[in-house]
């Protein structure tokens, strides 16, 4: 008789599918994944530690770098926690400006996402399609504040500047020509036969197990639970909008693709009926110069790209932050992934792990 | 042999070799070679690591300087591009990377992470830039550095490796 034993294989910090430098130690029979835990922390940077010794506007920056590709949404959870706390109200124009931002920079984050999971299963020319219509979205971001990626844009009280003029016209130009490149994406990935049989069936996640475990986001829609904190409790002025929450049915690598895709589409949409509503007006109403909330705490979530994304912040009066933490979508998102990738083949470990779009920057924090 | 002929033959060698010979030294064709095509360690560690893939991407085009060949085993590469925070943990795996490229290698810290610790300069858990475990080439400030600073960054490696007088420190 053949005896067969495990083998242990190391998958990453170098890996270039990992996302960043994560670390997932596979235990194998042949081909097949008995266990794959992931191990993390090769980016820990202590940003909730070095939050205490920093004020409360010299955290936004640092927000910035928790999940690098959509910044603009951690700008706009920070900010609203400490709103909250402060009982700031932000005038009209900068609600809508902070909605077409957070919106334009979740389609720039879902474009990352079909870029990076293309290049993951072997379609280089994904990434280069995907990383394409994500260049437009940051050039209209670089005409307004300047940076490419790490924005600082959304501040206490409002948004830091107001929209160059040339910025509605070139938005209503990419907004024209996004349908057509995302007709585009879908012929050449989604109609792609390959990608369908890499994707569809592999990494099922039931909406029971998703709940128990507190997945949230396009990963915990996909398994056809609906939960959007923008339907369920709009923060900013989301009851304005008209939309809808893509759902999926199995809970597959497909669904979580295809979700994130259709979202895409209905971000276009609201920034569409944003560019329409917004009025004139301040940008930044009047807030003190040295912002020291009252004493208490205070915990606010947003829907971020990757899922809910909350601060918990402490306060002791002071001009400082008493405790920042951060409830971040990717860390606990990405604890699915061992009894996911249990019982299938080597290989699909990257469809899970690029579906479930954990980014290291968030999940070692 | 009749004189004439030998003479014909000559000058034919000498047309040949005004064609299609160049005279140089050996050193300054491997120096040319290696600084037209290096290929990086698709090692990103955070945030600068998607402007490096912007870089590769269709709009930057890194491929126009011929260093589009991202590599994922270090055995094939020969630059490192330090793309975002070292932390302390990260430290042994990246010098281990480091060591298993073959020579000639070169490091690019990019953003000023890399370069300095950055913003995380005063963590517990960050290396306050790169180059205290690692020699580094040539460093590239921002925070992430935009792709055509990157581009910048290895033309000037480029020049580096050109003329590495041109780095020296003069006494």
């Amino acid at each position: 008789m053949v005896k067969t034993e495990t083998y242990t294989l190391n998958m990453g910090p170098q890996h270039p599918s990992t996302h960043g430098v994560l670390q997932v130690v596979l235990e194998l029979d042949g081909e097949l994944v008995i266990q794959a835990i992931p191990h993390m922390g090769y980016l820990h940077r202590g940003i909730e530690k070095l939050a205490e010794s920093r004020t409360y506007t010299q955290f936004i920056p640092y927000t910035d770098r928790l999940d690098y590709v959509s910044s603009m949404g951690n700008n706009w959870g920070y900010c609203l926690a400490v709103e909250k706390l402060m009982g700031i109200t932000v005038p009209e124009r900068a609600e809508y400006l902070r909605i077409i931002m957070t919106e334009l920079n979740r389609m720039a984050s879902h474009l990352i996402f079909m870029g990076s999971l293309a290049i993951d299963l072997g379609a280089s020319t994904g990434m280069m399609f995907g990383f394409r219509a994500r260049e437009r979205i940051l050039d209209l971001f670089d005409m307004t504040c300047g940076a490419r990626q790490t924005y600082n844009y959304i501040r206490f009280g409002g948004v830091s500047v107001d929209i160059p003029p040339q910025f509605i016209p070139e938005l209503k130009r990419f907004l024209a020509d996004f349908p057509a490149m995302l007709a585009e994406y879908h012929e050449l990935l989604t109609g792609n036969e390959i990608l369908y049989h890499r994707l569809k069936g592999t990494g099922v996640i039931t909406a029971e197990r998703a709940l128990e475990i507190g997945l949230t986001g396009p990963a915990l829609r996909a398994s056809g639970v609906d939960y959007d904190i923008r339907k369920i409790e709009p923060y900013g002025i989301y009851d304005r909008f008209d939309f809808e929450v893509p759902l999926g049915k199995v809970g597959d690598c497909w669904d979580r693709y295809i979700g994130r895709m259709e979202e895409m589409k209905q971000s276009a949409s609201i920034v569409a009926q944003a560019l329409e509503q917004m009025p004139e007006g301040e940008v930044m109403t009047k807030i003190p110069k040295v912002i020291k909330p009252p004493i208490g705490d205070v915990y606010h979530s947003i829907e971020n790209p990757r899922g809910e994304l909350g601060f918990y912040i402490v306060s002791d009066g002071s001009t400082k932050p008493y405790r920042i933490h951060v409830r971040r979508p990717s860390f606990i998102n990405l604890q699915v992934l061992n009894e996911t990738c249990q019982g299938l083949l080597i290989g699909d470990v990257v469809a899970v792990l690029a579906t479930l779009d954990s980014l290291m920057g968030e999940v070692d924090c | 042999m009749e004189i004439s002929k030998l003479q014909t033959q000559e000058e034919q060698a000498n047309e040949l070799l005004q064609k299609n010979i160049i005279l140089t030294s050996f050193d300054t064709v491997l120096k040319w070679a290696r600084s037209n095509s290096l290929w990086p360690l698709s090692s990103g560690l955070a945030c600068c690591a998607i402007e490096m893939m912007s870089a590769a991407a269709a709009r930057f085009d890194l491929s126009r300087f011929g260093y589009e060949v991202f590599r994922a085993s270090p055995r094939q590469a020969d630059l490192l591009i330090v793309a975002g925070t070292l932390t302390w943990a990260m430290a042994g795996p990246l010098k281990r990377l480091y060591e298993q490229m073959p020579e000639p290698k070169y490091v690019i810290a990019m953003g000023s992470c890399a370069n300095s610790g950055g913003p995380f300069a005063d963590s517990y858990s960050v290396v306050p830039g790169v180059d205290k475990i690692l020699p580094v080439d040539v460093y590239i400030p921002g925070c992430p550095p935009r792709p055509e600073a990157l581009i910048h960054g290895m033309l000037e490696l480029k020049r580096k490796i050109k003329h590495p007088e041109a780095a020296r420190r003069k006494i």
